[in-house]
């Protein structure tokens, strides 16, 4: 094959992803310097178009609400784990970022006084736990389409430069300074170098390893990879949230707004098991105890169907009116997935993979960070991340149903406005190394110039299923262990995976590749993670260790790939210490 | 034996191909509510991996996997299987450039959605501290606009789009009519300005396939004739 040209570009601040994250930073940076944008897609596919239930900020539109409350239920939420800097400066920015939105024009459902309509979702309470209150804002159960819509919509007019379709193979360093990405361009082909001051990754989640998911299917984690083996670690892998109401058979996401709305759960006696599980929210507990009480009452054998193998979420009650009105989308995936009139039948649900907590550590500027248990931490110079893609912490162990449209708007703004400043602190680029972006256009040649021996669908099929069976809801030492052997063996096939389509236009086979090649790279580090997780926190539980040991484990798990591939583990604490206010002590949670 | 079905697929490579030509795959179905993309996915995980097209969320909102199905233009991955005659026949959207398989190049559709201003104009400054009030009645007037996704089955179906190339096409109305619809938008004058033209809202010979083909069901044929009522009323 004759070579494959390779083109360089030049911007002051590149972002790497389209979905919210990305384009919130896109509109901040590009108002001081030379911003663009690489997408895998045309920025209004990437995956926060999905996101149902709203965006949660205390407006106190319905009832009295505080910053204060929210900030206190994203800690229990997150059983601890969460930083309390990051999740105060999260709370305290979301009515602003909120109202941001609708300035910019986002269609919010409204409420008779003509303000924001807010409604109940799971884990956001009033008073420190006290009872439910109506803190998430949305848009029908259409928000994240309605936000992402915006967002690119304010782009346009802002004549924010886009690469769509356009793929990242390689994060180029410099020494210790990030200078840009290597992407592939999917309609065309051909190598791109973005050489920038300022590089972020919006990549977003990683869930796509697990068979049934919510997610879309660019949702590969690839921004994870990228970083690990640019030699820079990547956070709490090991804890993936698992959704109470993923559609049974096929895992697409039914919101939690639905309980919000006074929908709620039956297990096959038709009885509403949540209110063993949490006694004072009952439906409305956070994800991870709703998800583990699901499974838990199908392991005791009360799930519904022939298998006992699904519960029934009921919503008929709340009256066709109100399902149509706030809940269209709802309506429109039941009966297109479950064949069930959700106005007159229950829907037939499971727990879904469906966020990752985890992701690149970052601070409150979005900065990408270095640090351990002992060393303080310290930012990587021109590497940023925001979005799924990042762990600020602010979702710590288990993330609060409508704060990831808040965490992409939050430190997406945030990200953009720092990024603009270093990009103009420094008078030039950072050159780039020499050969920029070898290994990912070896990496592609060597799959076009290649010859297929094992195929890329069997390999991918093992992994997902082999991840949901052993690393899934519940997980225990000998199920981790055996996936470490998995996963070993999945790496050597993949060693051998050949590509049928040669060809250098939408060359889908090439890109389907180079995703299983980024999924087998992280899935190793969420599996070691969580074996060295001896406790039970959040979404990670071990039944051989059903308790949370904040003594051992109240810390972050840092992974690093070493150049054989091999993960080695490291850890940094939890910081405890809020902005302004005193620190919210961990404590046992219940719901 | 698992029932099959055939999926005769179009097919075009531009580095390899003199001209397109339909190549015939066996889909197993192995769970019930496969969808066309399931299909698609067996077909190029397990038969032929050169196979190419657009999709990502697999569940109707992201609008990347419009295709021509049997003849009418809809979204691969919320449309069932069971549904369609067998031989089902599946080709790229109509009218537009093929870059390989099933896969379309959407700059013109793009070109023309940007030419609408798709975008919040106002002049008022809005509060500084909080949101713009609309009323739940004025929001309503959005409902059946807003949710459009940007896949182009409607556009890519109608018979003035194919034959007139500056034409600006059912999406591109809809979302210019989702703004001047708006009670917070003050842009209606300028946007007014551009459809009102032989190739905007005046090329709409109201035929109703958009309304026929968009698989959110919003009716881009209304939208256009709001847009045209707007522009006389306004003369008058």
């Amino acid at each position: 094959m004759a070579d494959i040209s390779v083109t360089i570009h030049k911007h002051d601040v590149v972002i790497v992803g389209a979905g919210g994250a990305g384009l919130r930073a896109a509109l901040e940076a590009s108002k001081g310097v030379n911003t663009a944008v690489i997408s895998e897609v045309f920025p209004t596919r990437s995956h926060t178009v999905a996101a149902q239930g709203g965006v949660a900020a205390s407006l106190s539109n319905v009832e009295p609400d505080d910053w204060v409350w929210h900030m206190f239920d994203t800690i229990k939420g997150s059983d601890y784990l969460g930083d309390q800097d990051a999740i105060e400066f999260m709370c305290r920015m979301a009515p602003e970022v909120v109202i941001e939105l609708e300035h910019m024009g986002m269609p919010f459902s409204r409420l008779q006084n003509g303000k924001i309509f807010q409604r109940r979702f799971g884990g956001h309470t009033k008073d420190f736990g006290k009872e439910a209150v109506q803190r998430t804002c949305a848009a029908a159960d259409r928000t994240g389409h309605a936000m992402l819509h915006t967002l690119y919509e304010q782009c346009v007019k802002n004549q924010v430069v886009f690469y769509n379709e356009f793929y990242a193979l390689e994060l180029l360093k410099n020494e210790d300074h990030v200078v840009g990405v290597l992407a592939w361009d999917i309609a065309n082909g051909g190598f791109h170098i973005f050489h920038a001051k300022a590089t972020m990754f919006a990549t977003g989640g990683y869930v796509r390893v697990y068979k049934t998911n919510s997610n879309a299917h660019i949702n590969t984690g690839d921004g994870l990879a990228l970083t690990l083996r640019a030699g820079f670690p990547v956070e709490d892998l090991e804890f993936v949230q698992f959704h109470p109401t993923g559609i049974y058979g096929v895992g697409n996401l039914i919101t939690e707004g639905v309980r919000g709305e006074g929908g709620y759960l039956l297990n096959k006696d038709g009885e509403r098991f949540m209110k063993r599980y949490a006694p004072t929210v009952w439906d409305l507990a956070s994800r991870d105890v709703v998800s583990r009480a699901m499974a838990e009452e199908m392991r005791q054998g009360r799930g519904c169907g022939p298998e006992g193998d699904h519960m029934l979420l009921k919503l008929d009650h709340i009256g066709a009116g109100i399902i149509h009105e706030r809940l269209p989308g709802i309506w429109e995936l039941a009966y297109v997935f479950a064949h069930v009139d959700c106005t007159k039948e229950p829907i037939p649900v499971t727990p879904t993979a469906h966020y990752s907590m985890g992701g690149i550590p970052t601070n409150l500027s979005a900065e990408v960070v270095l640090g351990g248990m002992d060393k303080p931490e310290e930012p990587v110079k021109g590497f940023y991340a925001a979005g799924e893609a990042a762990c600020a912490s602010v979702h710590g162990a288990n993330r609060l149903g409508s704060n990831s449209l808040l965490d992409i708007m939050v430190f997406g703004k945030v990200g953009g406005q720092h990024m603009a400043q270093f990009a103009q602190s420094l008078p030039e680029h950072v050159p780039l190394p020499e050969n920029p972006g070898k290994r990912g256009i070896e990496e592609v040649t060597s799959l076009l110039n290649g010859t297929a021996g094992e195929t890329m669908g069997a390999v991918w099929d093992e992994l997902k299923e082999s991840m949901e069976a052993n690393c899934g809801v519940f997980r225990t030492e000998e199920t981790l262990a055996k996936q470490r052997a998995v996963l070993q063996k999945l790496c050597d096939r993949y060693k051998k995976v050949g590509i049928a389509d040669k060809g250098l236009a939408f060359n889908l086979d090439l890109i389907e590749t180079l995703e299983l090649g980024h999924m087998l790279d992280y899935s190793k580090a969420i599996v070691e993670g969580a074996l060295a997780r001896q406790e039970s926190r959040g979404a990670h539980y071990r039944d051989d260790y059903p308790k949370r040991d904040d003594e051992k484990w109240h810390k972050h798990s840092l992974a690093y790939m070493e150049e054989d591939g091999s993960i080695r583990l490291d850890y940094k604490p939890v910081r405890m210490k809020p902005l302004t206010v005193p620190t919210f002590e961990p404590k046992e949670r219940v719901y | 034996m698992l029932k099959t079905v055939t999926f005769s697929v179009f097919r075009y490579d531009p580095e390899k191909d003199k001209k397109p030509y339909y190549k015939d795959y066996k889909v197993e179905l192995r769970r019930p509510g496969m969808m066309v993309l399931d299909g698609l996915n067996q077909i190029r995980w397990e038969q032929d991996g050169t196979l190419a097209y657009r999709r990502s969320c697999r569940e109707g909102v992201c609008g990347s996997d419009g295709l021509n199905i049997n003849g009418v233009n809809m979204l691969a991955c919320i449309t069932h299987i069971k549904d369609l005659k067998d031989p089902i026949v599946v080709q790229p959207l109509p009218s537009m450039p093929v870059i390989k398989d099933l896969v379309v190049d959407f700059t013109d559709f793009y070109r023309k959605y940007y030419l609408v201003k798709p975008y919040l104009i106002t002049k008022t400054p809005p509060p500084s501290d909080r949101e713009r009030l609309q009323s739940p009645e004025d929001r309503k007037k959005l409902d059946g606009l807003y949710e459009c996704i940007l896949c182009a089955c409607c556009s890519t179906s109608c018979p003035s789009f194919w034959a007139d190339p500056d034409y600006l096409g059912p999406a591109a109305l809809l979302k210019a009519w989702r703004f001047i619809a708006d009670t917070r938008d003050e842009g209606a004058d300028e946007r007014l300005q551009i459809i009102n033209d032989r190739d905007g809202a005046w090329r709409c010979h109201t035929i109703l396939n958009c309304v026929e083909a968009c698989p959110k069901q919003l009716n881009p044929t209304e939208a256009i004739a709001e847009l045209k009522k707007t522009i006389i009323h306004r003369k008058f």
